[in-house]
């Protein structure tokens, strides 16, 4: 047998030494790729740690003058993100009460008619709204509701932005869960002669419960650390506010708000960590639900 | 209904820009909010946007492609997989502000320190940031994909002697090909909307960038930074860039979903 010399082929050698270096090269890149995140956390943490107290969750912001004193009799700055932290549950709440029930409409909705023209656009809407950046539902916000309904800058609007920003995660997760439960356990029920509705509401939906309170918590997951929507709606707010039609804070919002005072800018350590926490906490429970109680058949 | 509405909201409120400046709006470089001179166009934005965003999905090619490479081929089980997988969960939970504070406080200092830049602001380290943010959106769903390359195709080419870089060379990726565009695609859907940590790197001046290390703005960021005091014709302007960034990124998206729906059925 005589290979002709015109067409080179590569030896074994050469071949295995090529798979190494590249599956070598592959593992490092992937891992690099974590150096950013362990960067990040070892930042917030480190900077971070020294102003979360208990005041820091009790106090208000402190305003540009209190910090500068402090700074300058140098003191920790005296404050903390209460009205950060209350914002963001305000908004996060109103928003989660606007988007939950109509996301598992729509959920069951797409489950149960899987085809179907009108399936096939509220689908196409569903791809299409999660795809919006956050800043533009912010402009939608502000043109529903901050002009015509509230009339100046409010949480409300701010909870529409996050709301249409968290619908596509529950609706997906719903249609997703309700999808692989068995169909046995739909015509059991409606056999024993329960109306359609009630076998929606009693039978299937707690059936998927966790997949879908994963899919609703990832969506909050998703939404509590949003600020751009927040600057063109909620605004801000140096109080504590419960009113959902005056402007109000949020934790994303003060951390925005210290970046650009040089005066609190020692702050954004402690609220991003608090932030990142509420996240992480949110993440892992999600994680921890879909765990323990996945719907097996 | 809430498309339609979106949709109608945005173009009825930014039909007065165009009214004032046609397609020029789109193609004016200019933005001057001096009052009786009022010009707006959005073309340093569009530029901006495009180019911080090709960038970012460049320097993050690399990386989420071997994230999706590990996850969905190599170790697709086992310790390290799942150390990987929470690592980019986390990744994907950090909010956008706090990706902004580490570029300022991280990112910014070094590009300094290494000379690229005086100020350390600018389309580099916008992208550089950007490309981390993204490389959950690319790597996941391209994980995905190439997980889902049939096992038989494979096992066919090892039998043949094929060594594992050929199978992803010849095998996997001709496969998954269309899938991990699908992926980069979305993600870069999420880079051009992407808006608090460009805004607080980027440098925001309104001129069209000339080089890597230059400062320059997006269309999102503009936004967030000129929408508060903005009024008449600078508001529609800013509602009309955001009726851009909206059919831009949804063009985007849908045509990443529509490879992805395809491939999953």
């Amino acid at each position: 047998m005589n290979i002709s010399n015109s067409v080179s082929i590569p030896t074994l050698k050469w071949r295995i030494l090529k798979d190494k270096l590249f599956t070598l090269v592959m593992v490092t890149l992937a891992f690099i790729s974590a150096l950013p995140l362990i960067s990040i956390l070892y930042q917030l943490i480190k900077k971070g740690y020294k102003q979360v107290s208990l005041s820091f969750f009790t106090e208000v912001a402190p305003d540009t003058m209190e910090a500068m004193m402090a700074k300058v009799n140098n003191e920790i700055i005296p404050g903390g993100i209460a009205n950060g932290i209350v914002g963001t549950l305000v908004i996060v709440g109103v928003a989660s009460l606007i988007a939950i029930p109509l996301g598992l409409i729509c959920g069951i909705y797409l489950s149960e008619t899987p085809k179907g023209k009108v399936a096939g656009i509220v689908r196409f809407v569903v791809d299409l709204l999660q795809g919006i950046p956050s800043i533009v539902l912010g402009l939608i916000a502000y043109i529903w509701i901050v002009k015509p309904v509230t009339s100046g800058f409010s949480a409300l609007a701010g909870s529409v932005a996050l709301s249409i920003m968290m619908l596509p995660s529950i609706i997906r997760s719903t249609e997703e869960t309700l999808k692989m439960l068995p169909s046995t356990l739909k015509e059991a029920a409606l056999s024993l002669g329960v109306p359609y509705h009630k076998t929606i509401i009693k039978v299937l939906l707690p059936t998927g419960m966790s997949g879908i309170s994963t899919g609703i918590i990832l969506g909050i997951s998703r939404i509590a650390g949003e600020t751009a929507p927040l600057m063109l709606t909620a605004l801000g707010s140096s109080v504590i506010n419960l009113d959902i039609t005056q402007p109000s804070s949020a934790i994303p919002l003060l951390v925005w708000e210290f970046y650009n005072d040089p005066n609190l800018i020692n702050l954004i350590w402690g609220a991003s960590l608090i932030l990142l926490l509420i996240i992480l906490v949110l993440n892992l429970s999600a994680k921890a639900i879909a765990k323990k109680w996945k719907v097996q058949y | 209904m809430m498309a339609v509405g979106i949709v109608v909201t945005l173009v009825m409120g930014s039909l007065p820009a165009f009214k004032e400046f046609g397609l020029g709006f789109i193609f004016s470089s200019e933005w001057n909010p001096t009052e009786g001179r009022e010009s707006y166009g959005a073309l340093p934005f569009i530029i901006g946007t495009i180019v911080t965003s090709i960038l970012a999905l460049l320097m993050t090619f690399p990386f989420a492609f071997s994230i999706a490479l590990f996850l969905g081929e190599y170790f697709k089980e086992g310790r390290m997989a799942s150390i990987l997988k929470s690592m980019i969960d986390l990744l994907a939970g950090i909010p956008s502000v706090v990706y902004g504070l580490w570029g300022f406080y991280t990112i910014k200092p070094l590009v300094v320190e290494m000379g690229l830049s005086a100020q350390g602001f600018g389309i580099f380290t916008s992208s550089f940031v950007l490309a981390i943010m993204i490389i959950p959106y690319a790597s996941s769903l391209s994980a995905e994909v190439i997980s889902m390359v049939p096992s038989s195709l494979k096992e066919a080419a090892y039998s043949l002697g094929a060594t594992r870089y050929e199978v992803v060379k010849n095998v996997i990726i001709p496969n998954a090909g269309s899938g991990i565009s699908a992926g980069f695609i979305l993600a870069f859907g999420r880079a051009i909307g992407e808006t608090m940590a460009v805004t607080m790197l980027i440098g925001n001046s309104n001129e069209i960038p000339t080089h890597l290390f230059d400062i320059g703005n997006t269309m999102a960021s503009l936004i967030a930074n000129q929408f508060g005091e903005a009024e008449g014709l600078k508001y529609t302007s800013l509602v009309a860039m955001g009726l851009l960034l909206f059919v831009i990124t949804g063009i985007l998206n849908l045509l990443g979903k529509m490879i992805m729906n395809k491939l999953r059925s």
